[in-house]
């Protein structure tokens, strides 16, 4: 993985840690009920561990399975899927719910698992995923995509657990950001900043998934 | 519709709803008791300083006749916070209006024009008793997930089991039955839920063919209208547990938990009791792990001269309270308990729910007393305190009279006229004083009977909170 798609991976994962409906706000919710900033602290790794599961399934497919050749099918059918799945997430008015609020640490990494599921969180990285460092034979057409692996280990376990690693490193800066959020509300600011402060991420979110689906398919044809 | 901010009348606590500006309209369910003309929902200035202040200024006629409007909500409320299913963006801007006795459910618009709201979609009974078979819808209330509202029979004929329907909060489709298992829960009247502990609440009334055609006496001396309260798990939709108040105590009717999510706790309202008249009102609780329910305060019936009752209270020779509708103020301060038999709008202090403290009593008609309001000494009032509605602040107080088309005829048989009275409440001290500038009566509602009050905004009874 080269410096800036770790960066890209970074700053996606803050977004989805800023994201109220992601998690933290829960972990607040557990939080005040208990009266407990551990409680609050304590919600916060079930939640990453869920988020991470649903990301790291996408990631892990697509590092092992895109290849030199398979990467223009894999970008621009990732790509379709991607605008696809945004439109669909921005005209979608169904809502999900799974479970209620008393919740073991299981059930909430369930919980999580599925709510970022349901936000395609995992195919919101395929982008940066596909776009990986140039094979040597490829200096003359700067921009293909290539997996996250390097050409000679896609379709490796290594080239899995290189995309596992890149969804860790998304994950870590999601549980960064989601703890941040969480404690400063908790200990300062207070709920009735999400009154003001909670802007429809759903919208710019599913806006971003069709935006990343262009950018794949644009690079990848 | 999805906003970019949230909705400025969602509130993640109630401490923070109670400091909700006043609301500038109110929102009223009136009826036609012959069936002959359309329902309407009436609109009322509430706003001080508003030269139409305590008028009705707007109504949006219905277009079938014999829905009879009884209790309607809000599409979306404060729940909308809830982490479970967390979409602040969605609008409160549709009126779920159901008709009692047509089981239809109208959605109305209030956004673009809120004194005249816009009738979008008609749910008839048919889709109502196909999808979720049910019929009679009662309670509205908006749910993190759903809109949930209560019914009181099954989908044909006038049995139960009544239960509660959910409908879609985007499309308002009735998307089936709430209940996976219901245990032995058959009658229905009530329901709410104490959303962060997935726990919900169900009261008991009668089947339809029990009310429909007013209160059975045989029925009724026969102890068997409704007189248990249920406790379900929310989240696995399943009953967990049934408290019988005991057969003396008929009807089961308004529940209200208290609203701080931290709290297991809340009150329930008796009409009568068979033993004496009596009306009481009970606390739900927890004891231990199951819940528990605790009579709390005691209202007698008050000896009366036969010759000025109703045939149906004659021998008794007393009018019995009939506490039909409660109301729990947003800071859980505040109990509301209306006599409409007395015609009495009792408050009390609930800070300590064990032991509450009465703090403030107007009267205001009921079947012997026929209180006149100050405002206008000369003309003598039927029908009594019924349904109250408390302002978020809870500053304000507003009451009407009707209860249920059928029941009215029988406690008010020279008619129960229609009115809206505002009361001024000090949130601090307590004690309340009626608004002598808010009354709308008598021909201002068109002949027809007037029986719930939603402000624009929430109010006490419409929100739901998941962070204390």
């Amino acid at each position: 993985m080269t410096g800036a798609q770790l960066a890209a991976l970074a700053v996606l994962g803050a977004f989805h840690g800023l994201n109220p409906a992601m998690g933290w706000l829960f972990a607040v919710a557990r939080g005040m009920q208990e009266r407990s900033r551990r409680v609050l602290l304590g919600s916060l790794p079930p939640i990453a561990a869920g988020h991470l599961a649903s990301v790291a399934i996408v990631a892990a497919l697509v590092s092992a399975t895109a290849s030199l050749g398979a990467a223009r099918a894999v970008g621009v059918g990732g790509g379709v899927l991607l605008v696809g799945y945004g439109l669909w997430r921005l005209l979608s008015r169904r809502h999900f719910r799974w479970a209620g609020m008393r919740l073991s640490a299981y059930q909430l990494a369930g919980w999580s698992f599925l709510m970022s599921s349901a936000h395609g969180a995992g195919l919101m990285l395929l982008p940066v995923l596909l776009r990986g460092p140039l094979p040597a034979g490829a200096g003359g057409h700067g921009g293909h995509p290539v997996a996250v692996a390097s050409a000679g280990a896609a379709g490796t376990p290594g080239a899995a657990l290189q995309g596992l690693a890149a969804a860790g490193v998304h994950t870590v800066a999601m549980l960064a950001v989601m703890a941040a959020c969480a404690s400063v509300v908790y200990e300062y600011v207070g709920l009735a900043v999400l009154r003001r402060a909670w802007f429809n991420v759903d919208r710019l979110w599913a806006a971003v998934l069709v935006a990343a689906g262009a950018v794949t398919i644009a690079v990848a044809a | 519709m999805t906003r970019w901010t949230p909705d400025p009348t969602f509130y993640p606590s109630p401490r923070d709803a109670a400091g909700a500006p006043a609301e500038k309209l109110a929102y009223v369910a009136a009826f036609d008791r012959s069936a002959s003309r359309p329902d309407a929902i009436a609109v009322i200035d509430t706003d001080p300083g508003s030269t139409g202040y305590g008028r009705v200024v707007g109504w949006t006629d219905l277009p079938h006749v014999g829905d009879e409007l009884h209790h309607f909500g809000w599409n979306a409320c404060s729940s909308a916070l809830c982490p479970t299913a967390p979409h602040p963006h969605v609008e409160r801007r549709y009126l779920i209006v159901p008709g009692l006795r047509s089981s239809r459910i109208y959605v109305l618009d209030t956004k673009d024009d809120p004194r005249n709201p816009k009738l979008v979609k008609e749910i008839s009974a048919q889709e109502l008793a196909a999808k979720a078979d049910y019929s009679r819808p009662h309670t509205v209330h908006c749910g993190p997930d759903g809109i949930y509202v209560s019914a009181l029979g099954a989908g044909t004929g006038g049995d139960g089991p009544g239960g509660i329907a959910v409908l879609d909060h985007t499309t308002f489709d009735v998307r089936g039955r709430w209940e996976h298992d219901r245990g032995e829960q058959y009658l229905a009247y009530d329901f709410w839920w104490h959303l962060t502990r997935d726990v919900l609440v169900s009261s008991e009334w009668g089947t339809p063919a029990m009310i429909e055609d007013g209160v059975n006496p045989d029925l009724l001396l026969g102890r068997e209208y409704g007189h248990r309260i249920h406790f379900w798990d929310l989240a696995k939709r399943t009953l967990v547990q049934t408290v019988d108040l005991g057969d003396e105590h008929q009807m089961t009717l308004e529940l209200r938990p208290a609203h701080d999510p931290t709290k297991e706790y809340g009150f329930v309202g008796v009409v009568i009791s068979v033993a004496d008249l009596s009306a009481s009102i009970w606390l739900w609780h927890r004891d231990g792990g199951e819940f528990a329910v605790t009579k709390i305060i005691y209202i007698p019936a008050e000896p009366a001269d036969p010759a000025a009752l109703p045939p149906a209270l004659q021998p008794f020779g007393a009018v019995p309270p009939l506490v039909t509708d409660i109301d729990l103020s947003v800071d859980d301060r505040f109990l509301y308990v209306s006599c409409w038999g007395t015609g009495e709008l009792k408050q009390y202090d609930v800070r300590d729910p064990f032991h509450p403290v009465e703090t403030g009593s107007i009267r205001l008609g009921g079947v012997v007393g026929r209180v006149a309001h100050p405002s206008f000494p000369d003309e003598p009032l039927a029908g009594g305190p019924q349904m109250v509605e408390v302002s978020r602040d809870g500053r304000r107080v507003y009451v009407t009279n009707s209860l249920y088309g059928s029941w009215d005829d029988q406690f008010y048989p020279d008619g129960v006229g229609a009115w809206l009275a505002k009361v001024d409440v000090d949130p601090e001290a307590g004690g309340m004083a009626l608004d002598p500038r808010f009354f709308p009566h008598g021909d201002e509602f068109r002949g027809l009977r007037v029986h719930q009050t939603r402000l624009q905004g929430g109010d006490a009874s419409s929100d739901s909170y998941c962070f204390p």
